[in-house]
């Protein structure tokens, strides 16, 4: 277990059996981009909404009976709890039935599960995020929590990158969040017609960034693996160490509490130990392939 | 059993072998399942017995690799086997068992905890491998932070009562993992079977309880010292030797290492060594629904890292083959176990080579790594 990551359920609902999923009930559907949509879920039990809390990066466990679980990160504020928002790509079984569904259906939950961004480690740094595609969704809360608290940090960075500028998740917020003083940095594989910006990988942006203090920085990454691996090439050739840097891994998750063995990536449980993961702690088993 | 209550030094007594038979109505007064060895299947299996008939009179096993034959022994030993290729794990930790239900309703699907039906076990013949399998499996559904509710409630009110082996077979290394021959602690009482009866050790309040209910003798120090030599006999049968040093940085710095291929070449995939393992714990859920889809039950199975589809994710595989299968599996139970648990998930029972098809060996395997590093 990484002992400097926030430790696993500190905020869990308190229930004796995590097997069995909470009712939740869709409050609002917003469709962001083609194949992808964001959930509100409200908690039917009025006592377990109250008492959820969640910290970025960690994520819920969604269920349609018939169809399975899904893991799905909180793409929400978690200073706003009353609603969970989940930002969801139709890709499998589970979430090609949760496209079905509207307003004032209930499906079930289970969560809030894994570790989170280390905030703690933010204060006095300058923070630069690095996304690619759906990984911007589990950034989200540690933006909002980055903007509220912005006196406490340096320089904030997001640097994004989607497969085409029609595919770039959450562009009317980016107004508010410059405003508060995160600087957007954008690329796409794909440009089209009316786009002026950047063309290339997202790794790319990081080895432009200026202004850059790599002994006061703390890098935080979201995306594919292979994208992970080369942004995290690039900051340490600018200077960073592994120390400075974390991120989000996926796996196959069925029970979301390291008792299932689905998940496991060398020593680790993603589903427990992570997803959120100091680099040097994961990036032996990152690189090697089939693991 | 609660380890914590055992006894410093445990207690000793001789039980004939005609007060063993009594030990089942002992045990059933007590409302207790019993479980334990039978002959089924043209193995040993464990299985619910109701009297000292149902026991393997007379029987013993034969392993190698890929090889397990019934022969008849010369005597009538009642636990003169290894072991089967059952495990207490499908007891506590069963196969099939359902984890929630779901309901529609006018407000939508409600979500039920099943109402467990926790059966009140007794454990017959568990062997100090197995006694070291259970306290592995005590660390993975019960001492993380997550519990294991349906292990949970059958474990604690799980009676042990463990056989010394006095014989061993050729698959048998607990001697290198330091889990056995000889019971030493998690059981409520220790049998160590003699001609006409057993030394019994008694560890706990319980066992107390259950051995005083028994007509027992004093044993003597001729009983003591039969009880030892058989014993002996069985360490002194264990003849496979796997070196275990530093296993961990072994294997996981030589995760591209040929030996991989080549075992590859041999493997099948086909979950024996998984499913006969008493330590393996992977599962997956599936959705059972009724006609008309509004009674959902999630059901959990074991699964192995071995099938294809257990590292599915994203529209593809993770461990697309077999090399990356047995890699996984092989380095999950001698060595990330021990990352994740404190301990290896390895307990030298040797049933993962015995019912291997092709008689794949997990320390030949590993010797061969540790082989080209000299």
């Amino acid at each position: 277990m990484n002992s400097t990551c926030s430790t696993t359920g500190e905020n869990s609902i308190t229930q004796a059996n995590s097997w069995v999923p909470h009712t939740a009930v869709i409050r609002e559907v917003t469709r962001e981009v083609n194949e992808v949509s964001t959930y509100h879920l409200a908690l039917s039990d009025p006592a377990l909404a109250k008492a959820y809390r969640f910290q970025p990066g960690q994520f819920n466990m969604l269920y349609v009976p018939g169809a399975g679980e899904s893991a799905i990160s909180m793409s929400g504020d978690p200073d706003s709890p009353e609603t969970l928002a989940h930002t969801i790509r139709f890709a499998g079984n589970v979430t090609r039935s949760i496209a079905t569904m509207e307003v004032g259906d209930t499906l079930g939950l289970r969560g809030p599960f894994g570790t989170s961004w280390p905030l703690e480690t933010c204060v006095g740094k300058d923070v630069i995020l690095v996304a690619g595609g759906i990984g911007l969704p589990p950034l989200r809360p540690l933006i909002h929590r980055l903007l509220a608290e912005r006196h406490q940090f340096g320089q904030l960075n997001l640097l994004y990158g989607a497969r085409s500028p029609d595919m770039r998740l959450y562009t009317k917020e980016y107004r508010d969040w410059s405003e508060k003083g995160l600087l957007i940095k954008e690329t796409v594989d794909r440009k089209n017609l009316g786009w002026q910006g950047n063309v290339g990988v997202v790794s790319m942006l990081l080895e432009r960034l200026e202004p850059f203090d790599p002994a006061q920085s703390i890098l935080m990454i979201c995306g594919p693996e292979l994208m992970m691996r080369f942004t995290a090439r690039a900051a340490m050739q600018r200077g960073m160490t592994h120390e400075q840097i974390w991120v989000s891994t996926e796996r196959n998750m069925q029970c979301a509490i390291g008792l299932c063995g689905h998940c496991q990536l060398g020593p680790e449980f993603i589903c427990k130990d992570g997803p959120i993961f100091r680099y040097d702690q994961i990036s032996p088993y990152l690189i090697v392939e089939g693991l | 059993m609660n380890e914590a209550m055992q006894t410093a030094s445990p207690r000793s007594c001789f039980l004939s072998i005609d007060q063993f038979a009594n030990l089942f109505e002992v045990l059933h007064a007590l409302d207790y399942e019993v479980i334990g060895p039978t002959l089924d299947q043209e193995a040993i299996v464990y299985d619910r017995v109701t009297s000292v008939e149902d026991l393997p009179r007379g029987w013993t096993d034969i392993q190698e690799p890929g090889k397990y034959r019934l022969e008849q022994r010369d005597d009538d030993a009642l636990f003169g086997y290894v072991v089967g290729p059952h495990s207490w794990k499908q007891n506590l930790f069963p196969p099939v068992s359902t984890l929630s239900t779901a309901d529609r309703t006018d407000e939508g699907w409600q979500f039920t905890e099943v109402e467990q039906e926790l059966p009140k076990y007794a454990f017959l013949g568990v062997r100090a491998c197995e006694l070291a399998a259970l306290k592995i499996q005590d660390r993975v559904f019960m001492e993380g932070p997550y519990v294991d509710p349906n292990y949970q409630g059958r474990r604690l009110q799980a009676l042990v009562i463990a056989v010394n082996c006095t014989q061993a077979a050729s698959t048998c290394f607990c001697t290198s993992m330091n889990t056995g021959p000889r019971c030493t602690a998690g059981y409520d009482l220790a049998l160590t079977e003699l001609p006409d009866g057993f030394v019994v050790e008694v560890a706990t309040p319980l066992g107390e309880t259950v051995i005083d209910a028994l007509e027992t003798q004093i044993a003597t120090d001729e009983n003591q010292r039969q009880a030892e030599a058989a014993r002996q006999q069985a360490v002194d049968q264990i003849t496979r030797e796997f070196d275990t040093t530093d296993i961990r940085d072994l294997l996981l710095t030589n995760l591209e290492h040929p030996q991989w291929n080549d075992v590859a070449e041999r493997c099948l995939s086909c979950t024996n060594c998984t499913m006969v393992c008493p330590t393996c714990f992977c599962s997956s859920v599936e959705e059972v629904s009724d006609l008309t889809g509004d009674h959902v039950e999630r059901q959990r199975q074991w699964d192995s890292c071995f099938n294809v589809d257990f590292s599915y994710m994203n529209g593809g595989l993770v461990r697309n083959s077999i090399r990356n299968r047995y890699r996984q599996w092989m380095t999950h139970k001698l060595a990330t176990w021990i990352d994740q648990f404190g301990t290896s998930g390895c307990v030298g029972c040797g049933r993962c080579i015995t019912w291997c098809p092709v008689g794949i060996d997990l320390t030949d395997e590993v010797a061969a790594i540790r082989e080209s590093q000299t």
